[in-house]
């Protein structure tokens, strides 16, 4: 299959780890990945703080850019992202532009999705050693409805003890702008994720979204804990 | 008090934090629990919210036709614009009858237009006979939760408050404490000349409404004084009596894990004959107070098939949290954070809409199926075309800028490459208060694909 990589700025710039990884994840399940340099950022950001007119200028350039792909699949390393394109429709009143959103939106996935629902494996041939928890990531889990994915190819990997969180599917309290609008309250709710993190006597918690990882990782390192904070691509690309 | 300044006295209150967190699990596993009990929860949800989705498209007839039927049962029904007119409506009819007290049950929208203020500007004493809204008045204090008024109290504390204000032995039984507040209302109940209560549902087709609880208390208040006022916004009518089975299946469920409240009090128009029970007069005082704007679109019109089961505010981990009066407004959570913008106007609440990580976890609980993130992110929307609320130069200058470089992609690498090699970091003291900030990764997704990575796979 041919799959066209939507990176999202945060994984371009901030955890390149976790695009890499998942190009690797990709050629080895068979598919053939291209990137578009033009692409920048979804205008998630934007949208989410209100700014509908800035939002709408990137929805339509994002658009532009990947309708000039033939992949089969656009894909993403992050639930966030992906499902900021699966808004893009309500931004438009026009039909045609309505009409292209959701086309598009029809062939973006997020990268455990993607594996398990359109390609088919679960076992991705990784290897990685270590106690792992998962953290359900609020728009991939709501938006997207991702929940089983993750988790399945996390059990497939070699060497992978997984074990869940009680609250798991709590927010790590990151929500964009509002950890730094609201920093106290966002920490607070952190916090409780992490307590529950500590508890699970894990060597990493992992997720799909460096977004959440920022703030759960940024957190651990400031309470100088031990456990590290891992991209999903960043398990699914280590081999033997 | 601002929104900021109520978080920080929230999260510095401990016992505040241990009460909500114990409360909002608790509320949220027995909730879980009940739904198991409902063969096709999500089929409910559709089905409740069709129902109120035509409801809403139509409500000037369900509302006539609930008048019409009210009244012909021999209840006066009143219609208030807003807040002024239905204090002036309810405190018109209490002073003509002379009422000196007044005993009232659980009422949200008696809150949202501060009727108790409005009684007592006419000399007349309202008594809050829910428990719950009893403590909350004992400390003068406003609620917290819109079903579990005292939710942010703690045991210990409500034992303290009752020995102070009724004198009695200083005890934390829960028993003990709760006799106390039934003796002190019992006397109430018989002094009062008019009964004060909300309304969960009005059904349009036989003119009765329908009042959910688990005391009893709001029985009595409709019950003993020999006039009855309710006070219903106006979403609350459904066309038939039948709608009231998927509705009853999903409120007490939703709100407090209930199967069933205690008591259902379905009341249609007055007594008959003069030998039956129940009060002499009826009045129904149908309240739009902001209402009726939200009709206009589907994304904000949705905000009113809300049946105040709180649900909301037990799944929210911002209200888990902080708790309901750092909001700073009368319905707090998810969904006050989208009702009070629209009822108070976004000028006076443009940071509600943003009292939100937009987790979700809120439409996920919601027996209506309100797709309240949607109507946050409209709000906001709102906030900045309006440019309500406090200034925003900023913000608004950074967006811009962020979208110059956003839309360019050789604006968007020379940026990146810039602060990566100046080693620039944002000053975000807000985040780095608490958090470690993670770098610039050394090299971008896109330099590594340039050099080598993109070549791997051919």
């Amino acid at each position: 299959m041919r799959v066209s990589l939507f990176v999202t700025c945060l994984a371009d710039q901030i955890w390149p780890s976790a695009a890499v990884g998942a190009v690797q994840v990709l050629r080895r399940v068979g598919c053939s990945v291209e990137f578009d340099e033009r692409q920048t950022c979804c205008g998630q950001p934007a949208f989410n703080t209100g700014y509908r007119r800035e939002a709408r200028a990137l929805a339509r350039r994002f658009i532009e850019i990947f309708e000039a792909s033939d992949a089969e699949a656009i894909v993403s390393p992050s639930g966030s992202c992906t499902a900021m394109v699966h808004h893009y429709e309500q931004l438009f009143e026009d039909a045609g532009w309505r009409e292209r959103a959701r086309a598009l939106a029809g062939r973006t996935h997020e990268l455990s999705a993607f594996l398990v629902n359109q390609v088919g494996v679960e076992d991705v041939g990784a290897t990685f050693a270590g106690r792992l928890t998962w953290h359900d990531a609020c728009h991939g889990l709501r938006d997207l409805g991702i929940k089983s994915e993750p988790r399945r190819l996390l059990r497939r990997v070699r060497g992978v003890e997984l074990v869940e969180l009680p609250n798991a599917e709590s927010c790590c309290g990151f929500g964009g702008t509002f950890s730094v609008k609201h920093p106290e309250v966002s920490v607070a709710m952190l916090d409780e994720k992490i307590d529950a993190i500590e508890r699970a006597g894990v060597d990493a918690v992992v997720s799909g979204d460096a977004s959440c990882l920022m703030q759960i990782g940024g957190r651990l390192s400031r309470r100088g804990s031990a456990v590290r904070a891992l991209h999903l691509a960043d398990v699914l690309a280590f081999t033997a | 008090m601002s929104f900021d300044r109520g978080v920080r006295a929230a999260l510095s209150d401990v016992q505040l934090r241990g009460a909500l967190r114990q409360a909002t699990t608790l509320f949220g596993d027995r909730r879980q629990t009940a739904l198991a009990s409902v063969r096709d929860w999500e089929g409910a949800r559709e089905r409740a919210r069709a129902i109120k989705d035509d409801t809403l498209l139509h409500l000037d007839h369900y509302l006539e036709q609930f008048t019409a039927n009210a009244e012909r049962a021999g209840a006066r029904v009143h219609w208030a614009r807003d807040a002024e007119e239905a204090c002036e409506i309810i405190g018109r009819i209490a002073a003509e009858r002379g009422a000196r007290t007044v005993v009232k049950s659980k009422s949200m929208a008696s809150e949202e237009i501060h009727l108790n203020a409005a009684l007592a500007r006419r000399g007349i004493e309202p008594i809050e006979t829910d428990l719950g809204e009893y403590i909350i008045q004992l400390a003068g204090e406003t609620p917290s939760h819109i079903v579990v008024p005292a939710i942010h109290k703690t045991r210990a504390q409500i034992a303290a408050l009752f020995t102070e204000k009724l004198g009695i032995a200083p005890s934390d039984d829960a028993a003990a404490l709760t006799a106390a507040a039934r003796q002190a209302l019992r006397r109430r109940f018989a002094e009062a000349e008019v009964g004060i209560s909300g309304v969960n549902f009005a059904v349009a087709e036989t003119g009765t409404i329908l009042i959910l609880e688990n005391e009893g208390n709001a029985r009595l208040t409709t019950s003993l004084p020999q006039t009855h006022i309710a006070l219903m916004g106006i979403e609350k009518v459904i066309p038939r009596f039948a709608d009231l089975e998927v509705f009853l299946q999903l409120l007490p469920r939703s709100g407090t894990g209930q199967v069933l409240t205690a008591y259902q009090s379905l009341l249609t128009g007055t007594k008959r004959r003069p030998e039956d029970e129940g009060p002499d007069e009826l009045h129904i005082v149908l309240l739009d107070n902001g209402r009726s704007r939200m009709l206009a679109a589907p994304v904000t019109r949705q905000s009113l098939a809300c049946i105040r089961c709180g649900a909301c505010l037990n799944a929210c981990p911002v209200y888990r949290q902080i708790g309901g009066h750092a909001y700073g407004a009368v319905y707090p959570g998810p969904i006050g954070a989208i009702l009070t913008p629209q009822l108070i106007g976004i000028e006076r609440a443009a940071h509600l809409p943003y009292a939100s990580s937009l987790c979700g976890a809120c439409r996920d609980v919601c027996p209506v199926k309100i797709d309240i993130p949607a109507v946050l992110l409209h709000l906001r929307a709102q906030v900045i075309e309006q440019r309500a609320g406090k200034g925003r130069w900023l913000e608004r200058f950074l967006f811009r800028a962020y979208a110059a470089v956003m839309m360019r992609p050789w604006a968007y690498e020379w940026a990146m490459r810039g602060a990566r090699a100046l080693r620039i970091m944002p000053p975000l003291r807000a985040w780095t208060k608490w958090r470690d900030l993670r770098p610039l990764a050394p090299r971008s997704f896109r330099e590594e694909w340039r050099t080598g990575l993109r070549g791997k796979g051919e």
